[in-house]
């Protein structure tokens, strides 16, 4: 995660992948980040 | 316990290329951000004639004229492998041209609100006065009267005052506003919701045609699609489910809309179930139409590929759900999975929950399940795009649950895969390929014997609402039938529980002595 390190996070999470708001945990782990937008979309 | 069965299923696609280009989202959002963009060009030439459509091989698994294991065998891209021979006919239902569409549309529409101009009018009445299905619909009588000229057309589009109707490129018809200012009642909302009716009582009354259910027979209707009518006063009042069964002469039944995103397929049929099972109705049907705003939905990637665009039907289908036959899969509704409020949104917390929580309740293992229906989306359309194979990464999913629930070894993994996976081969219409397309050819696999236990799974995206962040999903177990039919109203259970209590009060008197 040592990529993340203080830095603003935009968060595209995919409704049959991994959804936005379980990215937004696992990055909330790492410190120094801020998640500046996080979403869920859907595809099909 | 005397549980409901699986009766029938129809299922319906409706290739509809013009509505691709001027209804499809993922095109009107185009016009309206980027209109001279190099996708709006080029979309024309990477629309596939009906003829290809109906040999596309996944098209006609999705109408039963192939398994979708067979998929396995015809290499890939399917759309460069069609099938020889192919009909628009299926075992299972049937594929329809835009052109038929437009005149089931103005034959379901009550409110005069449809327009066709008058030598397309008469040309497709003519076919669907010949269309083995729906050629005894009264309300095929509409496409006698009331034609449009082609200026009345160019001038109510160009005013606003309708949603087109292409056909080839032509104008030959729109829909009309039901209102002058009402957003919910608008030629956009007006038109989405006469094609999610019109591909629905279709595909209806395919199911009468193809199984053994009449319209007189059907006693309830639960309507599963995506769509939306009202007026201002209560957007999405409903009711498309009496809409739909009166267009199909469903004179004793009454009906209600569920809706849950993806997921809601899953739910009526649980519904639907429960309503038999507790002898309120003897026969439920579940339909769902299609939608139009979804066609297209990632032509964008299709288009830039140099790909056909594989968005080009709406998906349509219907279920028979009754009593226990003796003969009919069963539906268990003893083993019905839940997302609930308070599952938890990663994929393990999904599929735990509707997966592997119900089996665990029931005693059931994961290797007792012959195969899963998840959600059954193309991979064909999805992959280019950049969403992967969705129901390839459902079985991963439940297989590595089953190997860290020790049901599976972790060596096991791939052959596991093998053993529960179909490809996917139903069209990106949300609802549509949620569980249900596997339902048809389910049944006709238990029948030969081929099949004793397959899950229905559907998920649903209720963050796309934004009134929630949740996820949601149902799951139910549809199992081979084992011939005994309790009878009498008392079956072995009630038995059992009468003869324990007997024994309980027996030996409480002798404690009384």
């Amino acid at each position: 995660m040592g990529i993340l390190e203080n830095k603003k996070i935009a968060i595209l999470g995919d409704r049959d992948g991994i959804p936005g708001m379980a990215i937004e945990e696992c990055v909330k782990t790492v410190s120094g980040t801020e998640v500046v937008f996080s979403t869920t979309e859907c595809f099909v | 316990m005397n549980f409901p069965v699986l009766k029938g299923a129809a299922y319906a696609l409706i290739q509809a290329n013009d509505m691709v280009v001027h209804q499809g989202s993922t095109q009107t959002s185009e016009v309206r951000l980027n209109p001279d963009s190099e996708h709006l060009k080029e979309i024309h030439k990477h629309l596939r004639s009906f003829e290809d459509c109906v040999a596309y091989p996944p098209n006609q698994a999705y109408i039963g004229n192939i398994r979708p294991k067979d998929l396995n065998g015809i290499a890939r891209p399917w759309y460069e492998n069609p099938l020889k021979d192919a009909t628009r006919d299926g075992k299972h239902g049937e594929m329809m041209p835009l052109d038929e569409f437009y005149g089931l549309m103005k034959a379901v529409d009550a409110f005069d609100l449809v327009l066709l101009e008058e030598s397309f009018q008469n040309r497709v009445q003519e076919r669907l006065l010949a269309h083995p299905a729906v050629k005894g619909w009264k309300m095929l009588e509409k496409l006698n009267k009331n034609h449009a000229q082609q200026p009345q057309l160019d001038e109510l589009v160009a005013g606003h005052k309708a949603e087109p109707m292409y056909f080839e490129g032509k104008l030959i018809g729109c829909v009309k506003k039901a209102h002058d200012f009402d957003a919910a009642l608008s030629e956009h909302v007006m038109f989405e919701n006469l094609v999610s009716k019109a591909s629905a009582a279709f595909c209806l009354q395919l199911l009468f045609s193809k199984t053994g259910i009449t319209p007189s027979d059907v006693e309830y209707i639960i309507e599963c699609s995506e769509e939306a009518c009202g007026d201002m006063n209560q957007r999405g009042g409903g009711n498309f489910a009496k809409s739909i069964g009166e267009v199909c002469g469903c004179l004793n039944a009454t009906g209600s809309d569920t809706r849950s995103f993806c997921a809601g397929p899953a739910h009526a049929l649980v519904e639907a179930s429960a309503l038999v099972q507790a002898g309120i109705y003897k026969n439920v049907v579940v339909v769902a139409g299609g939608a139009s705003a979804k066609l297209g939905l990632n032509a964008k990637d299709h288009v830039k590929k140099g790909l056909p665009v594989l968005e080009d039907c709406l998906g349509a289908f219907a279920v028979h759900i009754g009593e226990n036959d003796g003969v009919s899969p069963v539906i268990r509704t003893d083993i019905v999975g839940r997302h609930t409020i308070g599952s938890g949104a990663s994929p393990q917390a999904v599929m735990q929950a509707i997966v592997a929580n119900p089996l665990d309740n029931a005693g059931v293992k994961l290797k007792d399940i012959d195969t899963f229906s998840v959600e059954m989306q193309n991979p064909e359309i999805t992959e280019p795009a950049g969403a992967g194979d969705v129901p390839k990464a459902n079985y991963k999913m439940i297989a590595a649950l089953g190997v860290m629930r020790g049901d599976f070894e972790k060596a096991d993994l791939n052959n596991v895969v093998e053993r529960i996976a179909m490809p996917g081969f139903a069209p990106t219409q949300g609802h549509i390929p949620s569980g249900v397309p596997f339902l048809a050819h389910c049944k006709e696999l238990m029948g030969e014997g081929k099949l004793n236990r397959a899950m229905i799974v559907g998920k649903g995206s209720l963050f796309l609402g934004r009134l929630t962040n949740l996820f949601d999903g149902v799951s139910f177990i549809v199992e081979k039938n084992s011939g005994v039919i309790s009878g009498g109203g008392v079956d072995k259970d009630a038995v059992r529980a009468m003869i324990a209590e007997a024994m309980q009060g027996f030996a409480a008197s002798l404690r009384a002595e």
